[in-house]
């Protein structure tokens, strides 16, 4: 059973004739908090719906490109190698401008602060991934496709003139 | 036929809308999820989850295969596509139809006509209806010979474009070439159409939409609504009806639409889109959005009446169960987007785990969300975390609550724009009344790049 906006507004209409100022509602399909603010009908509102999907079929294993020990391990910062280059925010990380196109850079590619080494989307929005620094591609640490973090170390470069 | 059960193609907050309508008409939901959203708030409230792919959405929510073979698997009768994603492709709801599954939405010739941008302004055309003037432009010199006909600035839009995206504004000759070649370029990637066309390029425009509903015989609209608040397109504030329209250029604005509606014989809920020249006091087709929008919410808040349950009686009995004289508006709506996005770093998505959750509860308040303390906001898809709706008998009195309702709404873990709503709530300029497409644009100048909001 779902809380409707409508239940929500009559049980507040009860709460304000009331003296309470706080009201918790907790059945097993979901909790209610309602709070009064400081002034009399400055209500607020929490919800948490406490039912488990009801999955018809199991869900496959997530793609092993997120879970891999090795991709783990390839991700994870390592101290003295190079300059490392991380994803402005979490997304799905590209190598490339398009699919089937040619990559940004490759191991041994030079690049300037201003280069651009890849892409990340993030909520249908692309955003560009720059080198940061000056000097040579030594390693790509994250793999097309793959879904990275801030803390994820996506390229790593032997620093000087790019 | 009766539908008994019904399947969502699709997320966040309109699949829960979706379930709240059926569940009061006694309609079993099964929830069509990608991997990323079988815990969801809407996977929790269906009655039914099947998982069909990937997060990505080109791997589930675009996977017309994916979708009907769960779809079939769960034995639903029809399939409710939301906005977005498959919402308005003509070939997703052929193959429901082949499948042997009812597609909640307009047929897919109407799907066809209103699909791209030219084949629609055709049909806005034949159907007696202002358009911008404009036409097609396969190349840099045909853009110019058309740019000097309708006057300077021109838009480039792509003709498979929609949602705001694939709009570019050339202002000289001199940038035609390179704007041409980009916009193209552009919109083969995104819309798999290189096809573009120009319009002129009105600065101070309103964008102003009528709801409508029709059965393929009969159409009647629902009023209008105003979502002239947009950044970069993207609406950000939507409100019923539109402020300060002249009742005259209201009624001819609701009579196109309806027009249009009845040229096309349209059947389900849909909206007709219109930029209201505020120089020149004229009005002009847009786009048609052939699916339930996500503004919606505030035409039901002043006619009372339930969009998503109109869709399914169309969809059932193939009738509309009302006339134009049965819809009544009373007092005015008001909708804020809250988006998980950081306004301070240039409106950065944000993505990751809500740790708390609360908003705003009263007599006048509504709250269409799939969020609430715990849920995850994936990065793979869109960015709107709520919507915080209110209404007030007038457009004033709903600022003044959706002020006082901002406040004491906070979402913590993700960083969103609940700042930007209230510091907008506080703009005289808004305040006082009609503000055009630009008008964001122009605030956030003024207001210089790093305040806070």
């Amino acid at each position: 059973m779902i809380l409707t906006d409508d239940d929500v507004r009559e049980i507040v209409k009860l709460l304000e004739s009331s003296s309470f100022n706080e009201l918790e509602l907790e059945t097993d399909r979901f909790k209610l908090t309602l709070r009064r603010g400081g002034t009399s009908d400055t209500w607020t509102q929490e919800r948490s719906t406490r039912s488990s999907p009801h999955l018809l079929t199991p869900a496959p294993a997530p793609a092993p490109a997120e879970i891999s020990p090795a991709g783990e391990s390839a991700l994870a910062p390592a101290a003295n190698r190079g300059i490392e280059i991380r994803p402005p925010l979490m997304g799905t990380f590209y190598r490339a401008p398009k699919p089937g196109a040619a990559p940004f850079v490759e191991i041994g590619a030079r690049v300037t602060p201003e280069s651009v080494v890849g892409i990340i989307e993030t909520m249908k929005l692309m955003n560009s991934v720059y080198a940061g620094a000056s000097g040579t591609v030594t390693e790509i640490c994250a793999a097309n496709g793959q879904l990275v973090e801030p803390h994820d170390v996506l390229m790593r470069l032997a620093p000087g003139a790019g | 036929m009766i539908l008994r059960r019904i399947a969502i193609a699709n997320r966040g907050e309109i699949a829960v809308r979706i379930i709240r309508t059926c569940e009061r008409l006694g309609i079993e939901t099964v929830l069509l999820a990608s991997e990323a959203d079988v815990d969801s708030v809407p996977a929790r409230l269906a009655t039914r989850t099947v998982c069909i792919g990937p997060p990505r959405s080109a791997d589930s929510y675009l996977n017309a295969d994916a979708l009907i073979s769960a779809a079939l698997g769960a034995h639903v009768q029809a399939v409710h596509p939301g906005y977005g994603f498959l919402s308005e492709n003509a070939s997703f709801a052929r193959r429901c139809r082949q499948a042997g599954l009812v597609f909640i939405g307009p047929t897919e010739e109407q799907l066809a006509a209103v699909g791209d941008k030219l084949t629609a302004r055709r049909h806005a055309q034949k159907a007696g209806i202002p358009v911008v003037p404009g036409a097609a432009a396969a190349s840099a010199e045909e853009a110019l010979t058309v740019a000097e006909r309708i006057g300077w600035p021109v838009l480039i839009k792509a003709v498979g474009g929609g949602g705001g995206r694939g709009m570019k504004p050339v202002f000289a000759p001199a940038e035609m070439p390179q704007a041409i070649a980009l916009a193209t370029a552009e919109a083969a990637s995104a819309f798999a159409d290189s096809r573009v066309y120009l319009e002129r390029f009105v600065q101070r425009g309103r964008h102003i939409e009528v709801q409508l509903l029709g059965d393929g015989e009969r159409v009647v609209h629902l009023g209008d609504r105003d979502c002239s608040v947009q950044r970069r397109y993207q609406k950000l504030i939507e409100e019923a009806p539109a402020p300060d329209l002249e009742p005259r250029l209201r009624r001819a604005i609701q009579a196109a639409a309806v027009s249009f509606g009845q040229h096309l014989r349209y059947r389900g809920a849909g909206t007709v889109e219109f930029l209201v020249d505020t120089v020149r006091n004229e009005f002009y087709f847009l786009e048609m959005n052939a699916r339930i929008q996500v503004e919606h919410p505030v035409t039901e808040e002043v006619t009372g009446l339930d969009l998503i349950g109109e869709q399914i009686a169309i969809a059932q009995d193939g009738l509309l169960a009302m006339s134009q004289t049965d819809i009544v508006l009373t007092g005015h709506a008001l909708e804020c987007r809250i988006n998980a996005e950081d306004a301070s770093r240039d409106f950065r998505p944000s993505p990751g785990t809500v740790s708390a959750a609360r908003f705003a509860a009263g007599s006048d308040i509504r709250v269409d969300t799939h969020i609430e303390s715990g849920a995850r906001v994936p990065p793979f898809y869109d960015s709107l975390l709520a919507k915080l709706i209110v209404r007030a008998p007038d457009r004033g009195g709903c600022i003044e609550r959706m002020s006082a309702a901002l406040v004491r709404t906070q979402i913590q873990g993700v960083t969103t724009n609940l700042a930007l709503h209230a510091a907008l709530m506080q703009e005289r300029e808004f305040a006082r009344g009609a503000v055009d497409t630009a008008y964001f644009a122009r605030l956030q100048a003024s207001r210089g790049l790093q305040v806070p909001w």
